[in-house]
């Protein structure tokens, strides 16, 4: 009951911090679930944000995945409701109330203003999962061509990284086949 | 009464019906792989459906993006409430996330149940590290005005070092560079300098054709 309920303040919490979307979040949930409360290692926060991406719809519906690694399925469930529920009410109550806020020229100060912050912070949470899966040549090869690919044309992304788990997983295999 | 009768006669378009709301963000929610929700909503929405134009839904892209949350989910509560009310935003918000949501608790109890398997592990690290470049590509998109802008890249910089280096707590990143950033930007503030000096930069980013990002 006390895991329940740490993970729905958590997550809560992290909801209402996730300005500029999930990545803008990933440096504070690695902090709070791998180090603070130690409920997964740093690799397994690792494979459950690839998992997000290799699943349709919302990456950062991986946050399920750990619910259910410490709560199963009702873990899940406390974490969904958690994470997705504060900022969608938030949402819905801005969206009556701004006909009244739209011309204040403090929405236009607030806007201009979190809009860099809110870029710092992906920018943070890109570090974070770099610092997690760049590590030797071919991660580091990956993450660069893609980069440069998506800069010269659109590609659709799953397809992207589709190839970067094949290729991980390949690469060495297919080094092996030549003989230096 | 009757003025409202009139109102809708006269050519209220018709209440979207909630199933088809449901079935609209379920299918954005089942074909958007790779992330690119908002790309997806946008087809469905606007080109498709003309539930709204671009300027609504530019609109609410704008609140999305100003508050805390997911941009995808944001949208969905926005377009499902401005359609139909509370039970439209509901319908539309878990269309959205239903199919990720049965595709991700198959794929975790996959990952659990190999959890020793080196093939299953070495696949996620590619994936994560093509995460990264994706993530660095859509961050650069979203920030191009900001990063040629001089005092918009300080703060994206103080940003990142906070959190990246220094490991300063979110909240406090966000009251303190948040509310700093607010005041700069209040209101009534002039940067003619910084202006000129980022008219500048751009122009000559501009002139040497150093990115071109195309969407």
């Amino acid at each position: 009951m006390a895991k329940l309920f740490n993970l729905a303040w958590v997550f809560m919490l992290l909801a209402i911090l996730a300005v500029g979307g999930g990545t803008a979040v990933l440096p504070e949930m690695e902090h709070l679930t791998v180090d603070h409360f130690q409920w997964i290692t740093r690799g397994e926060f690792r494979d459950i944000y690839s998992l997000g991406q290799v699943a349709p719809g919302p990456n950062m519906l991986m946050v399920l995945l750990i619910g259910q690694k410490m709560a199963g399925a009702m873990g899940a469930l406390v974490v969904g409701l958690a994470f997705f529920l504060p900022d969608c009410i938030l949402t819905l109550v801005a969206n009556r109330l701004w006909v009244h806020f739209k011309d204040s020229p403090w929405r236009a100060a607030v806007q201009h203003g979190m809009a860099p912050v809110a870029i710092g912070l992906m920018l943070a949470g890109t570090y974070a999962i770099a610092r997690l899966s760049i590590f030797n040549l071919t991660s580091l090869l990956i993450a660069t061509t893609i980069f440069v690919l998506l800069l010269w044309r659109h590609i659709n992304p799953a397809l992207l990284v589709l190839a970067g788990g094949l290729t991980y997983l390949l690469l060495p295999h297919v080094v092996h086949l030549f003989p230096h | 009464m009757n003025d409202a009768s009139a109102v809708a006669e006269a050519g209220t378009p018709a209440q979207v019906p909630l199933g088809t709301i449901f079935w609209t963000f379920l299918t954005a929610g089942a074909i958007s792989f790779g992330g690119g929700v908002v790309a997806y909503l946008r087809e469905y929405t606007v080109s498709d459906a003309k539930w709204l134009d671009d300027e609504g839904f530019l609109d609410a892209l704008e609140i999305s993006q100003t508050l805390p949350g997911l941009n995808a989910v944001n949208m969905s509560v926005i377009i499902g409430d401005t359609l139909r009310g509370i039970p439209g935003a509901i319908v539309a918000v878990v269309g959205l996330v239903l199919p990720g949501v049965v595709i991700i608790m198959g794929l975790g109890a996959f990952w659990q149940e190999q959890s020793h398997n080196p093939q299953i592990k070495a696949f996620l690290i590619g994936v994560a590290a093509a995460a990264v470049g994706l993530l660095s590509t859509v961050t650069l998109q979203l920030g191009h005005k900001q990063f040629v802008k001089p005092l918009d890249l300080a703060i994206i910089t103080a940003t990142f070092v906070a959190i990246s280096i220094l490991h300063v707590p979110l909240y406090i990143v966000l009251v303190v560079i948040g509310s700093a950033a607010v005041l700069l930007y209040r209101p009534g503030a002039k940067h003619p300098q910084l202006e000129e000096r980022a008219r500048h930069l751009r122009e000559r980013l501009r002139h040497r054709h150093y990115i071109s990002l195309r969407h």
